[in-house]
């Protein structure tokens, strides 16, 4: 039993570090299924996180940190939509200005209002998204197995959690079963052939921009008012990396990017929990090792061992229409 | 939709556009300093007055910038060959391993032969770790840029794992191996200076600075020069034509990637055996990702780099006191301006062609009054 709830509270860590992965590589999918490549991620939930944090601290309300985060993410989405779709930009490059862009502006400006180096206030309780009570936990509490299962893995978030749980299903079901989505899948795959149909392949990839920027935005946004009450330079940590990796992992569709990350959340919760432990025959755990597994997970699968992950054909691809 | 715009003069081509790409990421720096609330034209004083004012600067801005003339060039060498090498930094913290290995453990080497060799063991374990990446571009067809992304994760695991709990002196509390012996150290001018009787402030500005100098001239020769030079471009520009001139772009990408990882290690010999005589923990600092900017703004020429290379050795050291200076633009500052000038030189480098196009004919042909 000792064990059992040992489980449940790393089950429960790996979900709270799972959601930003999350958001994240569903905002990576929207994108990249419309054929703009975004390895932006990690430098916009790093300014939505700070924007977040910002508004919140400036206003009180949490709420109105969501909205900055999510406007931060969009603009710099815009910024990089225009160099991918417009200029025609290599968007590698681009998105390796939008990470050292978001990463030294973050810090930045931070330092500059609050002289922290760059970490802003502490939030008050009442400026965060804070865990959610389901209806009946104390009573269902009880019950053994289920019981905490309900308790602490299902009921306890909070809104941007169970929110990032919902856009997995609104995700699969918007691009398999709408005509936007079907007509944003083609753009990534062929975007000749929807020009053709008199669609217009530049409107279609700016709005699967605008969704990841939101998206983005929201794993920002939780990372600095609802996981953390601050915002911290740097804090994103490579999660914008990992969701990446997931993605390519996940082969670039919405539930098994689900599943992917709540699996890399989950061994970052295993990496925390083992921090110094001892065990029987390995001695030390060597907590780099699960680190590092996300990466190597997704290098193996790269190469082709682990099935074989085929990105969307036109993805990275400006696309010139023909004079 | 517009018309088609003519061809630049050549001039315009290579040198202005740029510079207008250049000036524009530094003309909005000024505006987030303005907006921070210090005046930009003060920062400026402060950050060259520190780089270039006196020798010390001096000493420190070339240091750097030594360092970001192999990152610059491990990336240009793969834009050549139509690869983006985001892993740099990575191969270069791979690369002080080797470097750090050999120094301690290659300690039977006659004299300098020592740092001979941990210099080459440096840019073979740069070019090693470039190597599975590359070989799974060139052959299981996976995206270089995923795989370096996720290998720059790995270093870094790998690393604090062997730092922390394998190469630590025992007792210690910082993660660090021993103290090179003086055979492994690259020699710093100061020293060099001093025996002819020269005096020049205390700085880690070292001899791996020449090094970088010869790797720039050595990447000319080889880009332009010769046959290899000419594969890696062809398979740049169209691997399709490539293969039909006969030329395997597998074959190209592999040996592009590993001199790529081997001119990273350079800047382990730069860093680990010409200023630390020891390996840290994070040496890397996130040159590697200087070295994007640093190509990009060179425009991928190795003259281009050095100069792009040493700006930003300025924009480091001058950096470091105008943090001193003016603590609210921290050094983070220096990161902003790298990744504008990456979206102006870079992402956006084609923003100022019309602009500058349309101003160009008009000054050329003036109409018949």
């Amino acid at each position: 039993m000792e064990l059992f709830d040992a489980f449940i509270v790393v089950f429960a860590s790996g979900i709270r570090l799972g959601v930003p992965l999350i958001l994240a590589c569903l905002a990576g999918l929207w994108s990249e299924r419309a054929g703009v490549v975004d390895i932006g991620l990690e430098g916009k939930m790093l300014a939505g996180a700070f924007a977040a944090a910002a508004a919140a601290t400036f206003t009180g309300s949490a709420w109105a940190g969501l909205l900055a985060g999510v406007a931060a993410t969009i603009v710099l989405s815009l910024i990089h939509g225009y160099a991918s779709i417009d200029q025609r930009a290599n968007q590698i490059v681009s998105g390796t200005a939008i990470n050292l862009v978001a990463d030294g502006m973050t810090a930045l400006i931070g330092n500059a209002i609050w002289s922290q180096g760059g970490r802003t206030p502490q939030l008050p309780d009442t400026a965060l998204f804070n865990p959610i009570e389901l209806p009946f936990v104390s009573a269902i509490g009880q019950v053994p197995i289920l019981g905490p299962v309900y308790q602490h893995l299902i009921s306890g978030h909070d809104l941007v959690t169970y929110f990032a749980f919902l856009v997995v299903p609104l995700t699969y079901w918007a691009l398999y079963s709408t005509r936007f989505g079907l007509r944003l899948r083609a753009v990534g795959e062929n975007p000749a052939a929807v020009d053709t149909a008199g669609i217009s392949v530049r409107g279609l990839r700016y709005g699967a921009v605008v969704i990841c920027g939101v998206l983005v935005g929201l794993s920002g946004v939780y990372l600095s008012v609802a996981q953390a009450a601050y915002f911290q330079p740097h804090m994103s940590a490579g999660k914008g990396f990992i969701a990446l990796a997931a993605l390519v992992f996940a082969k670039w569709r919405p539930w098994p990017a689900l599943g992917t990350c709540l699996l890399f959340g989950f061994l970052d919760a295993v990496a925390i929990r083992l921090q110094g432990v001892e065990l029987p025959v390995i001695g030390p755990v060597p907590v780099q090792a699960i680190e590092a597994l996300p990466y190597v997970l997704t290098v193996v699968l790269l190469a082709g061992f682990i099935g074989k992950a085929i990105p969307p054909r036109a993805s990275g691809i400006p696309y010139v229409k023909e004079r | 939709m517009s018309s088609p715009l003519k061809p630049l003069p050549a001039w315009a081509d290579v040198a202005l556009i740029p510079l207008v790409n250049v000036a524009a990421a530094f003309i909005i720096s000024g505006f987030v300093v303005l907006a921070i609330g210090e005046n930009p034209l003060e920062a400026v004083q402060i950050l060259i007055a520190g780089a270039l004012g006196d020798l010390e600067g001096l000493g420190f801005t070339l240091f750097y910038a030594t360092s970001f003339i192999f990152t610059g060039l491990a990336v240009a060498i793969c834009f050549h060959a139509g690869l983006f090498n985001i892993g740099v930094e990575g191969q270069a913290y791979i690369a002080g391993l080797g470097a750090a290995l050999a120094a301690l453990n290659l300690g039977f080497l006659p004299g300098y032969s020592l740092v001979v060799a941990a210099i080459l063991a440096a840019a073979l374990f740069g070019a090693a770790f470039a190597a599975i990446p590359g070989y799974l571009q060139a052959y299981r067809d996976s995206h270089i840029v995923i795989t370096t992304i996720m290998f720059n994760y790995i270093a870094s695991a790998l690393m604090g794992y062997l730092l922390v709990d394998v190469l630590r002196v025992p007792g210690q509390m910082n993660a660090e191996t021993p103290g090179f012996s003086q055979y492994a150290i690259v020699p710093q001018f100061h020293e060099l200076l001093a025996l002819l009787g020269v005096h020049w402030p205390v700085t880690p500005f070292n001899l791996s600075f020449l090094l970088a100098l010869a790797a720039a001239v050595g990447v000319w020769l080889l880009i332009w020069r010769t046959r290899l030079g000419y594969e890696i471009r062809t398979v740049g520009a169209n691997p399709t034509a490539a293969i039909y001139g006969g030329i395997s772009p597998a074959r190209v990408t592999m040996v592009t990637t590993l001199l790529s990882g081997a001119l990273a290690g350079g800047m382990a010999t730069n860093v680990i055996l010409g200023q630390e005589h020891r390996l840290i923990l994070e040496f890397t600092g996130g040159f590697g990702f200087v070295g994007i900017a640093v190509a990009l703004m060179g425009r991928a020429h190795p003259v281009g780099i050095i100069l792009a290379a040493i700006l930003f050795g300025v924009l480091y050291q001058g950096g470091d006191e105008l943090a001193f200076e003016k603590p609210k633009i921290s050094r983070d500052m220096i990161v902003v301006i790298q990744g504008l000038v990456v979206l102006f030189a870079g992402a956006l480098e084609h923003i100022f062609r019309r602009p500058v196009a349309t101003l160009l004919a008009r000054r050329t042909s003036q109409p018949p009054i």
